[in-house]
């Protein structure tokens, strides 16, 4: 199984998900730059952070009609995994794969810093390896990363145990229901603010992101080299 | 659009003067280089922005040739984009640092990102693929409006242009002081790595090969830039910001990953690259034929230009931003066009080069600029000023040392005081808007003595950090200088590393006026001799002169950036002590410094006196240091700056909360002294023992003060506080004063 990862011009954290995934985790993954058209041989599609078109429309809105967007959209719908972090996140929510919308910060600033979050669902493809009701430490770097959506998406996101991660301890950008990253409907795909993918080894702070790529592989049944 | 002037309409009416040349030198372009020829529009436009101090250093070229340029480690010194230094394993460090203080003024948003912009464009220029951004900043003090709008856009546009290319702002520093108000200075560095063999020159060489341009359209912004950076401001400056150019942070981005794969996949075809910066095409193209002895030839119908009916003096001189000129092989201009086109970036071919020695542009058809190019470049002018002592040096040097008393009662009053002034001050509130761990490589983030990023792919590390105590050098140039610098290589050594190099960026006055040039020229000497004394030769720099407004000059203030190599990964220290038990260990004697001392500028509202500063110690200190951390005999390792081992020791306890138990033969008074060349470590009291014997085999002197508790109480003597407390002073003070 060979994980996609896109890279839209203005992606920033490209190399970083490519190097958790395939040279911390052993998963076969590679670049796909955002003018392909096809995903045929890709089983997973990781969407990094960073500023795709340079945001300058509102953030993932210019990415949501790449040449890429449909094939993503065919794999998300065949149930194979799709993740994206921070402008991933983004991205995923204007095309629709995810409900819900990201604005502007509340308080109106780049927010960069490690971040408690708690792990809402364990049950989830992507949180299997979390303990039950976890604090975990990640770091956060975003401008417009403030969760909304209506009362009666939030009902059914908690009805469903979408939501997998909220902030603990401070909320850093005023979502709704501290929420920091939702599933879908269907368990696939997984759109978080913060990175896991920079949380991967002690040396730089802590690794508390490794379990939520380490659930992705087992659960969506990856072989991966040692 | 401007109006061109005839040659003799120009000789007539002076306006070369407006531009920033002198009538001396207008006669010395026509009669000496073009032969009687009176200059046209176009080249007039030219030698004003190419002959300016921003440009070709003319005020400062002698006093830069004092500094040692040379080393072992040194690859590659001043005179190309950055400088490069060897790090083992066929990789290299490739720094800089820039100056964009008058357009910060001006438009502060803009003329910090475009500030980033154009040292990290000079970064990949090397071919180095640029891994952190650090900044340092120098503001009014924030008690006015005005002054919390440019805090808060600098650091907003230094933030914006980092935070969307995905380079990570790792560290820097902000002081603030009075001489700043109407001239904050804005200084990014910007550090790449590179292998060895893709290392690039800003030449152009080769006859028939061709002169691409690649990147962003060309506008009429920024035109007169360099020449604007080099006269001091008057009140009407602000009205200047024709003069200030626009950042796009994704068309860089763009234009970094194309550049990057054309030096890594196509380096056979690419003779010599370099970034449009300061008086845009006209010196990017002109170096690089002035450097290679070569000509150019160079056809403006073909530059991709944003605006309608630009004439070739708007061409040449715009600084619109994310730019780039490459000379590639005659031949393989195709490769060149497809790869940008990925990346949907112009790449046309605008000329090629000759061997004639001539810079000549034609622009529909006519020949508009003729002129020899080394006469743009190399050739330019040098000045050689008056330098003369500022009266106030001697007052200070014949003055008696500043010796302030401070009573048991007031001690803890005094510290809570220096805690929340604002270059003491956390500065979390700034730097928790830049994003510092893209790319994962940060190991320690902003906050510590140095920033340290790992190098991918083996078991190094890079420390780097900027200082600049100008308080100092307003003291004693010379001094402050050498001072300036043996703090950086404190702030490596701290981090566990061994300094490498610097760079530097040298913000003074007006060097015509010969009190500011002797401060240029003094602290360019102090700056010399610690570069001699700790093996960090100057591999690159930037000079920002004429900072002054209305007649009045900035504190001479230059800034250095320095990096150094950590062997092994298990070497890197921080700054935070780590456990309750720990001893903490004073390396160095403390005296009475209070001469521009943080407390003396706090109690008396100014500074003054005799400043003292022992190098040789200095050195002998910082090896110890680095030995007793690369034996692994140290917890936590802290340099003492501002405010002195009193705020040492809280910003070390601070990070984890911990309390500290200090008893140290000092005066109340004495505990925020400044003499340099100390440090404060945490040693687990198992390894004591070793480190006293590694102490014997030095001349460093050391000492137990204390231990590392965990009541949450700091107690230093008479001084005593809840950690809470502190930290609430300490991160709460910066944020109050920007509401």
């Amino acid at each position: 199984m060979k994980f996609a990862v896109i890279q839209f011009p203005g992606s920033n954290c490209d190399f970083d998900l490519l190097w958790a995934i395939r040279d911390v985790m052993g998963a076969e993954a590679e670049f796909v730059w955002h003018d392909e058209k096809s995903l045929a041989g890709f089983d997973g599609v990781l969407i990094p952070g960073g500023f795709s078109y340079g945001d300058y429309l509102r953030c993932g809105a210019i990415a949501s009609f790449a040449n890429i967007m449909p094939e993503i959209k065919r794999l998300a719908k065949e149930g194979k995994p799709v993740f994206g972090t921070c402008n991933g996140f983004q991205i995923l929510v204007e095309s629709g794969l995810l409900p819900g919308v990201l604005i502007r910060n509340e308080g109106l600033k780049f927010v960069s810093k490690w971040q408690v979050l708690k792990v809402e669902n364990n049950q989830s493809n992507f949180t299997t390896e979390y303990a039950k009701d976890a604090l975990i430490n990640l770091p956060i770097a975003h401008g417009e990363g403030q969760y909304v959506a209506d009362e009666a998406t939030l009902a059914e996101l908690k009805e469903n145990g979408q939501i997998v991660f909220t902030y603990a301890d401070e909320n850093p950008n005023g979502s709704v229901e501290n929420i920091a990253g939702i599933i879908n409907k269907e368990g696939n795909v997984l759109g978080m603010m913060p990175h896991p993918e920079r949380a991967m080894e002690e040396l730089l702070g802590g690794a508390d992101g490794r379990k939520m790529f380490a659930s992705l592989l087992k659960n969506f049944l990856v072989t991966v080299k040692n | 659009m401007t109006l061109e002037m005839s040659p003799e309409q120009i000789q007539e009416s002076k306006i070369y003067r407006e531009w920033g040349l002198t009538d001396e030198e207008y006669l010395k372009i026509k009669d000496e280089i073009l032969g009687g020829r009176l200059p046209n529009f176009t080249e007039t436009g030219m030698y004003a922005v190419m002959w300016s101090e921003h440009c070709c250093y003319k005020n400062s070229k002698p006093v830069l040739k004092k500094f040692p340029t040379t080393g072992p480690q040194v690859l590659m010194g001043p005179g190309e984009g950055a400088g490069v230094v060897d790090i083992g394993d066929d990789l290299a460090v490739v720094f800089k640092a820039e100056s964009h203080n008058h357009p910060s003024y001006v438009e502060p948003y803009e003329g910090a990102a475009t500030g980033s912009g154009g040292i990290i464009r000079d970064i990949f220029s090397m071919g180095a693929r640029p891994i952190a951004i650090l900044d340092s900043l120098r503001f009014g003090p924030i008690d006015n409006g005005k002054t919390r709008h440019i805090v808060d856009q600098v650091t907003a546009g230094i933030a914006g242009y980092g935070n969307c290319i995905g380079i990570p702002t790792v560290g820097g520093e902000v002081a603030f002081d009075e001489s700043y108000a109407g001239n904050p200075l804005v200084n990014v560095m910007c550090v790449g790595l590179i292998e060895h063999k893709h290392i690039q020159k800003g030449q152009a060489k080769g006859v028939g090969n061709s002169i691409f341009y690649v990147g962003a359209k060309t506008g009429r912004d920024g035109i007169h830039g360099a020449s604007f950076a080099s006269k001091e401001f008057g009140s009407g400056s602000e009205t200047q910001r024709s003069a200030v150019q626009v950042g796009d942070p994704f068309m860089e981005k763009l234009l970094l990953e194309a550049c990057i794969e054309v030096i890594q996949n196509h380096g056979d075809i690419l003779v010599g690259i370099q970034d449009m910066g300061a008086a845009g095409l006209v010196s990017s193209t002109s170096e690089m034929a002035s450097k290679a002895g070569s000509g150019l030839r160079l056809n403006l119908d073909n530059v991709p230009q944003r605006e309608t009916e630009m004439i070739p003096y708007e061409m040449m001189l715009s600084e619109s931003q994310e730019r780039m000129v490459l000379c590639v092989k005659k031949g393989h201009e195709q490769e060149i066009i497809d790869l940008f086109k990925k990346y949907d970036l112009d790449a046309v071919n605008i000329g090629e080069v000759t061997d004639d020695g001539f810079y000549t542009l034609y622009h529909k058809g006519q020949m508009v600029a003729h002129v020899p190019v080394d006469s743009l470049a190399e050739d330019a002018p040098t000045y050689y000023r008056e330098a003369k002592v500022p009266e106030r040096i001697q007052k200070f040097t014949d003055s008696e040392k500043y010796l302030p008393e401070i009573t048991d009662s007031a001690v803890s009053e005094i510290f809570k005081k220096l805690l929340a002034q604002p270059t003491i001050a956390s500065k979390k509130s700034i730097y928790e808007t830049y994003d510092s761990r893209v790319m994962t490589n940060t190991v320690v983030a902003p906050g510590s003595d140095a920033a340290v990023l790992r190098v991918r792919g083996t078991n190094k590390a890079l420390a780097m950090t900027t200082d600049c105590n100008a308080r100092y050098l307003y003291l004693d140039p010379e001094k402050g200088g050498a001072i300036a610098v043996a703090e950086a290589a404190r702030n490596i050594v701290a981090s566990g590393g061994k300094p490498l190099a610097i760079t530097d960026c040298l913000n003074f006055g007006n060097p015509e006026k010969p009190e500011q040039f002797w401060e240029l020229t003094t602290a360019a000497d102090g700056i010399s001799r610690s570069c001699l004394a700790l093996d960090t030769p100057v591999i690159s720099g930037n000079v920002s002169l004429y900072n002054e407004t209305n007649g009045s000059a900035i504190l001479p203030t230059p800034m250095i950036g320095m990096v150094g190599l950590i062997e092994d990964v298990k070497n890197i220290t921080t700054q935070e002590f780590k456990k309750a038990g720990d001893l903490i260990v004073l390396v160095g004697q403390i005296f009475d410094d209070f001469s521009g001392s943080e407390l003396q500028k706090m109690l008396t509202g100014e500074i003054s006196g005799k400043i003292d500063f022992d190098l040789e110690t200095e050195k002998v200190n910082q090896d110890f240091v680095l030995k007793a951390i690369t034996d692994g005999l140290i917890n936590s390792a802290h340099d003492l700056s501002e405010g002195g081992l009193a705020i040492a020791l809280a910003e070390s306890a601070f990070a984890n909360g911990l309390g500290i138990d200090v008893e140290v033969d000092l005066s109340n008074a004495q505990l925020f002294s400044e003499t340099q060349g100390r440090f404060v470590l945490s040693i687990s009291p198992e390894n004591q023992a070793a480190f006293e014997k590694l102490l014997t085999e030095s001349s460093a002197s050391s000492e137990v003060i204390g231990k590392v508790t965990d009541n949450g109480i700091l107690k230093i003597n008479e001084l005593s506080i809840s950690t809470d407390e502190a930290v609430s002073i300490y991160e709460g003070a910066l944020p109050c004063l920007m509401k």
